[in-house]
């Protein structure tokens, strides 16, 4: 690996550590990450494919409230690095994979680590305020983005120095029932995500659009685009009809049953 | 105070590029109070010009603050209006800036989060996902452009809609259309989210539960066939009538399965990790134990 790689390949952690706390860019999405350093090393291929299925894995990972998702940086830029330095292109993505969920809840601590720093950083922030100083503010919100791109830059350099070999061996050494194991439970383990999403979502109202999109699926023609399309058609109507409802009670006489037997259900639902 | 001073455009630009950063210093005391203050400094500056006003305001901007990233925009953008009005030398005090801020972001985060991280976020990846498992590299391109297309836009527009509906911002937002925007985000978020469990959890129960012995004439009898390329062409076209390629016929437990429906192992699953998460099971445990079961599963010949 040259040296441009390796530098291309730290900058893209980097960015993939500032991207996990900031949340605007992605940069720290498998689908980004992995493709990127796939890019630099020249196995843009591999890392495409191991970004999409790793992608797959982490849809629904988010931080909110007590629930705390393992950290889709590091899982993306470990398990690409191991890809590529594994040299065995798309057969390597099922045990570079097997590899980064581990990372990718130990990262989780490396990111309560951060965040307890920063604290430090804002009572400097505070001094700064007293004099305001805008400089120093600024460089100590400057600082601490930056220490949480070292969160990622400084394991992916680690990893990059392991010789290739190693990890050849390593990935090669793992028996097949471990690897097909993994991947059995990498198609598994996407349910996770979606039940995280889905617990936050859920109420009465909308579960009937669950079981819709569920049997709608099983007709492969239909593209994710399509069933994109067909689900925004379905919300269009039902915020239609309930306007309609809510109007329809508002005049009715009486109040609720306004002989409106749809506006009716949908108010019970509430 | 002669002079009104107002923040132009370019300011207003800075501002909401600088809010960008916002959670650049999250932290556990105060989460993103010092992103916010970052963000607000040119505004202050442009609008205090002695120093005992400059350190009130940046002061006043580190408070706790904490809503989602995007949704700080219009706060951002209401706060602006503020801090224009009070450099104009009109009575709003330290407690009207806070207590906007603090009252807006925690219904604005509730919107925030069903729309971008469970709605937009899993839809959009699931979209480049899907392309790039395939080898395109079109799926991380299509995501990342419109993601950032959606966001940049969204950030502006609504910090721009905050500065100038100034405080009357949290009317109109307690209204009708923000429950709109909420349940019409969950109504697609969760039909794409049933449509996901169907195509992309996947589980293959291997055991079979029957072999029957199919009649003759039922299945391709190989041995009839001559042994050339028109041999294989009779083999094609029969089992393009419907033979079956064995005198027997397989039926795995994974069969019976998918004919009650497709896609049943999986949603059970995903109603299961659900269970477990309302137990306040940690998502890493159910992570790392599906790991398991699916080592431990395809071991015994089960998965």
């Amino acid at each position: 690996m040259s040296i441009f790689t390796i530098i291309m390949i730290i900058l893209i952690a980097f960015l993939a550590g500032m991207g996990g706390i900031l949340d605007e860019f992605q940069f720290h999405q498998p689908l980004v990450a992995c493709t990127l350093i796939g890019m630099v090393s020249g196995q843009l291929e591999a890392g495409v494919i191991l970004g999409g299925s790793l992608q797959m894995i982490a849809l629904g990972w988010a931080n909110i409230g007590a629930a705390v998702a393992p950290d889709a940086a590091l899982a993306s830029v470990a398990s690409a690095i191991i890809l590529v330095q594994s040299g065995m292109g798309v057969e390597g993505i099922g045990s570079s994979i097997a590899v980064a969920i581990p990372l990718a809840v130990a990262g989780l601590f490396l990111t309560m680590l951060a965040r307890t720093l920063a604290v430090p950083m804002v009572h400097m922030m505070d001094k700064a305020a007293e004099n305001a100083e805008f400089g120093k503010i600024q460089l100590w919100q400057v600082l601490a983005i930056c220490m949480q791109g070292l969160r990622i830059a400084i394991p992916a350099a680690a990893l990059l120095f392991i010789p290739a070999e190693i990890v050849q061996n390593f990935l090669q050494s793992m028996p097949a029932w471990l690897t097909d194991g993994m991947s059995i439970g990498g198609g598994m383990v996407v349910a996770v995500g979606y039940a995280m999403v889905i617990n936050m979502m859920a109420t009465r109202e909308v579960w009937p659009f669950f079981a819709i999109g569920f049997c709608i699926a099983a007709i492969s023609e239909l593209t994710l685009m399509a069933i994109g399309a067909i689900g925004v058609a379905f919300a269009l109507i039902y915020l239609q009809l309930y306007d309609r409802g809510a109007a329809a009670n508002a005049g009715g006489v009486g109040n609720g049953n306004s002989g409106d037997p749809l506006g009716d259900i949908l108010d019970d639902y509430e | 105070m002669a002079e009104k001073v107002r923040l132009d455009k370019k300011e207003r630009m800075q501002v909401a590029w600088r809010s960008t950063f916002l959670q650049g210093s999250w932290n556990y005391e105060r989460m993103q109070n010092g992103g916010f203050c970052y963000a607000m400094i040119p505004a202050i500056k442009a609008l205090y010009k002695n120093k005992e006003d400059q350190v009130a305001a940046l002061k006043r901007h580190l408070e706790f603050f904490n809503t989602h990233p995007y949704m700080a925009s219009p706060i951002i953008g209401v706060t602006l209006a503020l801090e224009e009005d009070r450099a104009h030398g009109s009575n709003v005090d330290d407690q009207t800036i806070n207590g906007v801020k603090v009252g807006m972001m925690g219904p604005l985060a509730g919107v925030g989060d069903p729309v971008f991280w469970f709605t937009l976020r899993p839809m959009l990846g699931a979209l480049g996902a899907s392309l790039a498992m395939s080898g395109n590299v079109l799926g991380p391109i299509i995501f990342f452009l419109a993601w950032n297309i959606i966001r940049w836009a969204f950030m502006w527009y609504t910090q721009e809609f905050g500065y100038k509906a100034g405080m009357k911002i949290t009317d109109d937002l307690s209204g009708g259309l923000l429950q709109k925007v909420t349940k019409g985000a969950s109504i697609l978020g969760m039909f794409v989210l049933g449509s996901l469990v169907e195509r992309w959890v996947t589980i293959n129960f291997k055991p079979v539960v029957s072999t029957v012995q199919l009649q003759d004439g039922a299945f391709i009898d190989w041995d009839a066939l001559i042994q050339d390329k028109y041999g294989i062409r009779e083999a094609l076209i029969q089992q393009g009538q419907g033979l079956s390629l064995t005198p027997e016929k397989v039926t795995t437990l994974q069969d019976n399965l998918n004919s009650l429906i497709p896609g049943l192992v999986p949603l059970l699953l995903t109603l299961f990790c659900m269970w477990l998460l309302k137990k306040n099971v940690s998502p890493i445990v159910i992570i790392i134990g599906l790991f398991i079961v699916g080592i431990l599963g395809h071991l015994i010949g089960l998965l």
